[in-house]
């Protein structure tokens, strides 16, 4: 392995500054990190483990009615935070969807937005591959693709972004605090990750020495507690990525849908919220039609990058179902098999 | 090298002979504890870490490699490569015997497959090496590469598998299709799998003048001795090869591979022991794997459904440097009565790594073949799979008119469908749904697979104290061999089983012959029961023949072992124990050796296999595709059962596997440059434990006098075969659309809705 240096800064401005270097990155838990270094793709000068810094491990009702969780939550914890699944219960559910139980126990909050693809071109060092390394071509674009990106993919970059954590997030407006050389400032989650375009290199908004200090979900994000979910279709039934995933998430007011609130994985470079379906779906009685016309609108600018057609007509089925599921009520309970099809002995459409 | 220490496993409670008894895995507490010394837990003083810089193309050469930039980096010692390496004394791509198959053990600059080793970097830490690897920074002239079922010009392989001929002929195949009111003609594709044992290759060489200590995974060691002796011009008696855990082979260990005798060079060529352990992506390449095929079954079927013809086609790889063809079609020899049958192969090269043995070749990629082909033919002829099944059930092998040796398989269809449940299936598909909506599917496999023997020695004693010793090196892949080959020699000898030095996994031990085709059980087994009677009739005869004992004058025959005792048969309250009887004639202990090896008059006479059958049952989500297995039950007649619980454990291995290639398991290869594009645990999909059902698993009695003197046919491999096309034909049944791709995708069930 290439050698590196490793400090372990005691406050957030300590780990700003030795940042700064050029080949410095942050460490969390590095349940990515090691990975990428193991396999030669991330080659790093010196890691910054942040996992010692003080304050950066709470979930906190802030006094507005939003909620404020530390960058080093892991994944299990904020997941098994009861106070948390109660309010946001499609972020839990999407949580306990992803990884393996130890990955969880592992995984940061904050770590957990920053993960790269899972292209496999990208994780081959012999392949080429504009995100890992600026310039070089996409050897995804024609080759093993069917797990690639159907929206807002570009020629230069095919690849998905695999968090289901950040679906439902997008969904419900988090917003992430960072810190960085300049200050404080806050962005919107869904600003955060990029499409590719001519850059693909470049996966976040961050800049190089920025830290993820918090996420922010505000304080309408829990008034869909009672009709949320998140489902996942995958290739076994735990520890994989989403084929394709959906959250959706209903405020239903007088037997209508006030607000509903949409978001895919699997299918872009980001967590990708469905806005435009959303607005189809604003002051309508929760139905299969609404729920099929919003999935329609949702993929109605899709298209396959490679032999992954099949995944526009799963995404909007994908979508119809947690529609479906959502509308139907968050359960009580989060199920055993969270996010899986067959989770639920309720809701299911009988064709 | 500590000795296996088996004393600190809790004491086991008997009741009557060991055989048959489910005893828990004696090396269990070991496992479970961490002191199970596997390969790449050993250490000697002075060791460095090897490791291995592989190819990133498929087919061309490497021009260079920066061997500066690796040997400048802290802690490299040397790098070695084709231009500098120990010699060997014989050509390694010279096959000297069937048993071998050739490997990249740098003897040039040619690249033949992705992933294979172009050099090895020898450092004073894992690290070091690794990075040094890194440094290398191989530039290739690189070749188009082949890749995939049509790569070139198809050919048919002298022989297929183990010396099978390509092709079978029996009745007039044509004539059967041409008269059948009924004709299925379908192609279904499988993919390449890899082993992935959770134990990598490993290897800790360790040079001491001409001798050399091995400590490696082994499913044949004495092979292994063998290979490696005439490679490095040694005799064997100067190779000791230490085995005594594998976490697993499934084949995949039962040659020496190309890394392994790569650790042996690289120790040689620094003069200090070198541990060489591949990293799980250098699995995919120079270990081999099981090749894909591309198998049409053509099935015809008169107004009775009665089988007129089976014609099964497969075309497989190899690669491009040596010959293994994956026996797909032989799996429809055996199954089913038509009164024409042929089996008839093809193949292609590729830039892969040689295939080779996995866990039941030939007859896992046949059977999902078969099985589906066969569901297909019952639901052309209006008729229930299980119907269809017993309608053409063979009574003698099909293809050479063979009695069987023994054949519970009705049993086998008759328990499994009654615990399954099976009478209520509905013919149609897509009739059943659960309260969810999810449709729900059943389906049915036959299971099979050959009865094996090969060749095995042991040498058993009985001492002065009382107590006995059984050495024979075998190998205990995960399957249990440390415990129910001791069973078998505490039966053997009369005694209790913790009073058994029972003495396995090194290669300085009798030969156990290789853990493989399901045979090892039957062929070590064999050879410690007839050391155990040699043993005990050598004991015998010095009491028989002493006129102080009360067995004076019984003769041999007359004598039964047990509880450490000998009786007089014919009156059992004449008996004296082993100790007495050694102690009186002075001697401290007594010897014998036993071998175990199949019988060419039962083989010449009698068609040996096991049989099961496999019943499914799936959930498919009616709009989404996702399919999941929700329960499995397998009814397998395997002869006599040794230890129940070891086999109940093979048996849900095998019928996972089954499930894991009909949903989950595939290695996917770019088509442009032949590399292997999920060489992980991440990405190669085998089923998690959410993905498995309860199985259920029913061992159908089944007395076998033929196959060998104990009547064992073997587990290890047979729970693939059925379950594969069980799976798969139950998610037709739930969904009416057959796929004939497996593994099967979501993208095939979203056809319909």
């Amino acid at each position: 392995m290439k050698p590196f240096d490793y400090v372990r800064p005691g406050t957030v401005a300590e780990a700003i500054a030795a940042a700064a270097q050029p080949g410095a990155v942050y460490l969390a838990a590095g349940t990515n990190l090691l990975d990428l270094m193991k396999g030669g793709v991330s080659r790093p000068n010196r890691l910054v483990d942040v996992t010692h810094l003080d304050g950066l491990d709470r979930i906190e009702r802030l006094a507005d009615g939003s909620l404020r969780v530390g960058a080093l939550v892991s994944n299990a914890d904020l997941a098994h935070d009861s106070e948390f699944a109660r309010s946001y219960p499609a972020v839990a559910e999407a949580l306990l969807s992803g990884a393996s139980a130890q990955l969880r126990n592992a995984a940061t909050v904050g770590g957990n937005l920053l993960q790269r693809t899972r292209c496999t071109y990208f994780y081959d060092t012999a392949s080429r591959c504009n995100k890992r390394e600026a310039g070089r071509g996409c050897n995804a674009r024609d080759g093993e693709n069917r797990s690639h990106a159907v929206l807002g993919w570009s020629e230069s970059c095919i690849a998905t972004h695999p968090s289901d954590f950040c679906v439902p997030l997008v969904a419900l407006d988090a917003v992430v605090e960072i810190e960085g050389r300049t200050g404080r400032r806050e962005i919107a989650l869904d600003e955060l990750h990029r499409l590719p375009g001519n850059t693909p290199e470049r996966d976040t908004a961050l800049e190089p020495d920025d830290l993820i200090i918090a996420l922010r979900l505000p304080p309408a994000a829990r008034s869909f507690a009672a009709h949320a979910r998140y489902l996942k279709v995958r290739e076994r039934t735990s520890y994989a990525f989403a084929v394709v995933s959906a959250a959706a998430a209903l405020r239903i007011e007088n037997g209508k849908i006030a607000e509903a609130r949409l978001a895919l994985g699997g299918v872009a470079a980001k967590p990708w919220r469905a806005r435009a379906a959303e607005d189809v779906l604003r002051s309508v009685a929760p139905t299969a039609d609404a729920f099929r016309d919003a999935a329609w609108r949702a993929l109605a600018d899709a298209k396959p990058s490679g032999d992954n057609a099949y995944k526009i007509e799963l995404a909007r089925r994908i979508l119809v179902r947690a529609l479906t599921l959502a509308a139907a009520g968050t359960p009580a309970r989060l199920p055993a098999l969270p996010a899986s099809p067959f989770a639920s002995t309720s809701g299911a459409v009988h064709a | 090298m500590p000795e296996l220490n088996l004393t600190s496993a809790p004491a086991h409670l008997r009741h009557g002979s060991n055989i048959g008894q489910p005893l828990t895995r004696r090396d269990g507490v070991l496992k479970v504890t961490g002191r199970a010394t596997y390969a790449a837990d050993n250490h000697p003083p002075g060791m460095l870490f090897a490791v291995m810089a592989v190819a990133s193309i498929a087919r061309g050469h490497v021009i260079s490699l920066d061997v500066a930039a690796a040997k400048r980096h802290p802690g490299v010692v040397d790098v070695m490569t084709p231009d500098h390496k120990p010699a060997l004394a014989i050509d390694p791509d010279i096959k000297t015997n069937p048993f071998v198959f050739r490997m990249e053990v740098l003897q040039s600059n040619e690249v033949r497959y992705a992933n294979q080793p172009i050099a090895v970097v020898i450092a004073e830490t894992l690290e070091a090496a690794t990075e040094g690897a890194a440094l290398l920074a191989p530039r290739y002239e690189t070749l188009p590469p082949l890749v995939g079922l049509d790569a070139g010009e198809s050919f048919v392989p002298p022989v297929v598998g183990v010396g099978n001929p390509a092709a079978h002929h029996h009745g007039d195949v044509e004539a059967g299709l041409a008269s059948a009111e009924k004709q299925i003609d379908a192609v279904y594709e499988t993919r390449p799998q890899y082993h992935n044992a959770m134990e990598p290759h490993a290897i800790v060489a360790h040079w001491d003048g001409d001798t050399l200590s091995i400590d490696t995974p082994s499913q044949a060691m004495v092979m292994a001795r063998a290979r490696v002796a005439e490679l490095f011009g040694l005799a064997p008696e100067k190779i000791h090869i230490r085995s005594p855990f594998l976490g697993g082979g499934f084949g995949s260990k039962g040659f020496l591979t190309g890394p392994q005798i790569l650790g042996l060079m690289a120790a040689k060529l620094v003069g200090r022991p070198v541990k060489l352990v591949l990293r799980r992506e250098q699995m995919y390449g120079p270990v081999g794997h099981r090749a894909p095929t591309r198998q049409r079954l053509r099935i015809g079927a008169n107004g009775e459904g009665r089988l007129t013809a089976l014609d099964h086609h497969a075309r497989t790889v190899s690669s491009t440097f040596d010959d293994f063809y994956e026996p797909a079609a032989d799996a429809s020899h055996t199954l089913y009565a038509a009164p024409a049958i042929r089996t008839t192969h093809d193949a292609v090269r590729v830039n892969t790594g040689t295939p080779l043995f996995m866990r039941a070749p030939g007859e896992a990629t046949g059977s999902i073949a078969l099985e589906s082909a066969i569901d297909e033919m019952a639901w052309a002829c209006s008729m229930d799979p299980l119907a269809f099944r017993l309608r053409n059930y063979a009574e003698v092998e099909p293809i050479t008119g063979k009695p069987f040796s023994s054949k519970a398989l009705r049993a086998c269809y008759e328990q499994g469908a009654a615990r399954f449940g099976w009478a209520k299936r509905p013919l149609p598909p897509r009739q059943m749904r659960d309260g969810a909506g999810l449709l729900v599917g059943w389906g049915m496999g036959t299971a099979t697979f050959p009865a094996l023997m090969f060749q095995a020695e042991a040498r058993a004693v009985i001492r002065r104290d009382g107590s006995g010793a059984m050495e024979i090196g075998a190998h205990d892949m995960g399957q249990g061999a440390w415990t129910a080959l001791a069973q078998i020699a505490a039966d053997e000898l009369g005694l209790d089983i913790d009073r058994v030095e029972f003495k396995a996994g090194s290669s300085d031990l009798p030969d156990a012959g290789i853990a493989g085709g399901s045979a090892h059980t039957a062929t070590a087994g064999a050879a410690i029961h007839s050391a155990g009677a040699a043993v005990i009739a050598k004991l015998a005869d010095l009491a028989t023949n002493d006129e102080r004992s009360p067995l004076f004058g019984a003769g041999n025959a007359g004598v039964v072992a047990r509880d450490g005792k000998l009786f007089r048969r014919d009156d059992e309250s004449r008996g004296e124990s082993y100790a007495e009887i050694l102690a009186r004639a002075g001697i401290s202990e007594v010897e014998a050796r036993g071998t175990g090896a199949p019988n060419p008059a039962a083989l010449e006479e009698f068609a040996m296999h096991a049989h099961g059958a496999v019943f499914a049952e799936v959930k498919v989500d009616p709009e989404l595709g996702q399919v999941r297995v929700t329960r499995m039950v397998g009814a397998f007649a395997a002869g006599r059962i040794v230890n129940p619980r070891m086999v109940q454990s093979q048996l849900f291995g095998g019928m996972i596997w089954g499930l894991s290639f009909a949903l989950h398991e595939e290695a996917i290869t770019d088509r442009r440059t032949g590399r292997i594009m999920n060489a992980n645990l991440g990405e190669y999909h085998i089923p998690v434990n959410a993905d498995v059902p309860p199985l259920d698993v029913i061992t159908v009695e089944e007395h076998d006098p033929h196959v060998n003197a104990l009547g064992i046919k073997g587990v290890g491999e047979i729970g693939i075969t059925g379950s594969a096309g069980a799976v798969a034909n139950a998610v037709w049944h739930a969904t009416g659309v057959r796929v004939r791709r497996f593994p099967i995708r979501i993208e095939e069930l979203l056809t319909q809705r």
